[in-house]
């Protein structure tokens, strides 16, 4: 179909573009590292308080980290007036948000996977047989946060204080999803907690399927002028 | 458009209203067996909470209104309902500490309603804040359209995955069963201020609509 | 190909555009001048697909702007004095990319064509980032021709290029027109206008004042007329 093989044109033209700059990535990971690293500091490593608070520090770091990302990936398009030459193609607009999102939820998954690990060294976890089921709540939680973190990064691309008004936008939006996510992983790395786990998931992808729906169909009212 | 006369009586109602509340509330209704006076915050408390739920509806749907005709005036009325709004939702994050302390023995805990006025509350500023912050009026407008939508989706949202997690707020008191029922003599005094709250609103909503039209209008005078 | 009636653009403070009517025939040229704020952006931008006018209605190519907005722009090439260019990709990788959103055929073809007319075959795969200002501005007009469109739509193209980029843009402009394209063309340069367009069309303040053949107006009056634009009109 025309439309898919459109988002990826869009979608390839982006990870060549971040493949050689590698710009987005790399300030995503260091951010979430340092946010870590500050965070395993702070607390006494083995406590039992650790084992508690590092499925929240996680998600923290990840939004933190998303943030970033979000922001400069559109700061990235604006940059040059490019967005105007991708409003000026004839296809759907609409296109470009399931593009962008899709690359988004990329760059967020691709730290999130790296700094698991991380997190798990450092605070003494181990994640067990869990790691598929771990991948999956990583990228739910991902596609949740790029869902409206990528309408809102458009949103505050266009204004006065861009790289703030993003994350205050976003923050209110994101509890949901991250609670959501949060309470997966806890329950996920908790042994008993299989049933809890399904729960939290099932209302993980029902939060993404709301927000991807609500933002597909706002996204062309954020773009027109 | 009212004319002045009606609105005037309005404004009069209003303010009668809202002091026979306060009557009923303070005075006449009776002491709560287990709070003693402070409970009388609960009459304050919960028609501001509703009121900003309802004014937030009203950015939900003028906000969907404005992206679909285009009329400025939608975006008036989606601008006015949160300015109110977030006036409402203040008073609401004030006066529940102020009950929660004595009560419960702390200002603040994270529970369900507590956590969604909180998020309410920035929803509100974030939306005034994109306004503010926009260059471009008209697109500031739709930008403020597409976060009211969204942000008000999130409401429930919030609700829901809160109360999944956990609850501490007393029960609700009207229409649900269980301890935390309202005493008989507290039900008039209950749904009067929640019809003066709602009564207040309205006529600062149509007044404040009024003031923001006409500075609309002026400012497109000026631009020709 | 172009007709425009009674384009307006207000935004909540402000009228950019007031009533516009104009018509370009099939293969004309036609350029729009104007004081800074005039509103030539605006309308290029309009007729663009850019942004929605607040009152009237225009054809492009017979498709109505609005309802066959997305059909449109599968027959305007638009260049504006930012190149649209992705910095991080190279010449070849930039035409790709657009080539493959507009759908022509034989794209690798017409790569190496328009590459060739912009003289910039011999820096294909180099990234974008490192082109001059005039190399850019080539690669944008090749990037606007990709896709034959039937009517070109220029804002102040020529701005800020050298001698080198001038001429190239100039000769490319000139085989469109033999081609029978479209070109509306918004410029500062007086001399050039009337050197080369067909009909002048002068806004000031949001109004369209002048729309006239090029061949029948006076040079001194239209220079009058360039000066007083930049006073705002009397109410």
């Amino acid at each position: 179909m025309r439309a898919l093989r459109q988002i990826v044109f869009i979608l390839s033209k982006d990870l060549l573009i971040e493949l050689r700059s590698k710009e987005i990535v790399t300030s995503m990971l260091v951010f979430a590292l340092m946010v870590v690293i500050v965070f395993n500091f702070i607390f006494d490593p083995g406590s039992r308080e650790i084992k508690a608070v590092a499925p929240g520090i996680l998600w923290v770091a990840l939004i933190f980290a998303g943030n970033l990302g979000l922001s400069r990936s559109f700061a990235r398009e604006m940059d040059q007036g490019k967005m105007q030459g991708l409003l000026l193609c004839p296809f759907d607009r609409s296109l470009i948000y399931i593009a962008k999102m899709l690359g988004n939820v990329l760059f967020m998954l691709l730290v999130a996977l790296f700094i698991s690990p991380v997190i798990f060294v450092l605070f003494g976890l181990s994640p067990g047989a869990s790691v598929f089921p771990l991948a999956f709540v990583l990228l739910l939680g991902a596609v949740g946060l790029s869902a409206v973190g990528t309408l809102f990064a458009t949103i505050s691309a266009h204004t006065r204080a861009r790289e703030v008004m993003l994350p205050i936008l976003l923050f209110p939006v994101s509890v949901p999803v991250i609670l959501a996510a949060a309470k997966s992983t806890v329950h996920l790395l908790d042994r008993g907690g299989a049933a809890e786990t399904a729960a939290w998931i099932r209302i993980l992808v029902a939060f993404d399927l709301i927000f991807v729906v609500l933002c597909y169909l706002l996204y062309e009212h954020v773009l027109e002028e | 458009m009212q004319s002045v006369k009606s609105l005037k009586i309005l404004i009069l109602l209003s303010w009668l209203a809202i002091i026979l509340a306060h009557y009923f509330a303070l005075i006449a209704a009776p002491t709560e067996r287990t709070m003693g006076d402070i409970q009388r915050i609960f009459y304050f408390h919960v028609p501001s909470a509703w009121v900003s739920f309802l004014a937030f509806f009203i950015v939900c749907v003028a906000s969907i209104q404005y992206l679909r005709r285009g009329e400025p005036s939608w975006d008036t009325l989606a601008r006015t309902a949160a300015e109110l709004g977030i006036l409402f939702i203040t008073l609401v994050l004030l006066t529940g500490p102020l009950w929660a302390k004595p009560v419960w023995n702390t200002f603040w805990t994270w529970d369900a309603r507590l956590t969604t006025s909180f998020i309410l509350w920035l929803t509100y500023i974030a939306y005034l804040m994109l306004r503010g912050y926009t260059l471009d009026p008209e697109r500031g407008a739709r930008f403020a359209a597409v976060f009211g939508i969204i942000g008000f989706v999130n409401v429930p949202l919030v609700y829901m995955s809160i109360r999944w997690w956990r609850t501490l707020h007393p029960a609700p008191v009207i229409g649900e069963g269980g301890g935390g029922g309202l005493a008989p003599g507290m039900i008039f005094p209950f749904i009067f201020a929640l019809f003066a709250f709602t009564l207040l609103f309205i006529t600062l909503l149509i007044l404040r609509y009024r003031a923001n039209t006409l500075e609309r209008c002026i400012k497109e005078i000026k631009s020709r | 190909m172009v007709n425009v009636e009674k384009i307006s653009k207000t935004y909540l403070t402000s009228r950019a555009l007031d009533d516009i009517t104009f018509h370009a025939a099939k293969g004309q040229f036609a350029a729009l001048l104007g004081a800074n704020g005039a509103g030539k952006t605006t309308l290029i931008r309009i007729l663009a697909t850019l942004t929605r006018p607040t009152s009237g209605t225009a054809k492009l190519a017979g498709l109505a702007l609005g309802k066959q907005s997305q059909r449109i722009r599968q027959q305007i090439g638009v260049m504006s004095h930012t190149p649209f260019l992705y910095g991080d990709l190279s010449a070849e990788e930039n035409l790709r990319f657009y080539g493959r959103m507009y759908g022509p055929s034989r794209l690798n073809e017409r790569i190496n064509e328009l590459l060739a007319r912009v003289d910039l075959e011999h820096r294909r795969y180099d990234l974008v980032r490192t082109f001059s200002r005039g190399m850019q501005q080539r690669l944008s007009l090749a990037r606007a021709l990709l896709h034959c469109p039937r009517i070109l739509l220029l804002d102040e193209p020529f701005a800020g290029l050298d001698l080198d980029a001038r001429t190239v843009l100039d000769e490319l402009l000139g085989a469109e027109l033999e081609k029978g394209t479209t070109i509306l063309l918004t410029t500062h340069d007086l001399e050039y206008a009337l050197r080369k367009a067909e009909r002048i069309l002068l806004l000031r303040a949001g109004k369209l004042v002048l729309n006239e053949a090029a061949r029948d107006i006076d040079h001194s009056r239209i220079t009058s007329m360039l000066h007083h634009s930049v006073e705002r009109p009397q109410p």
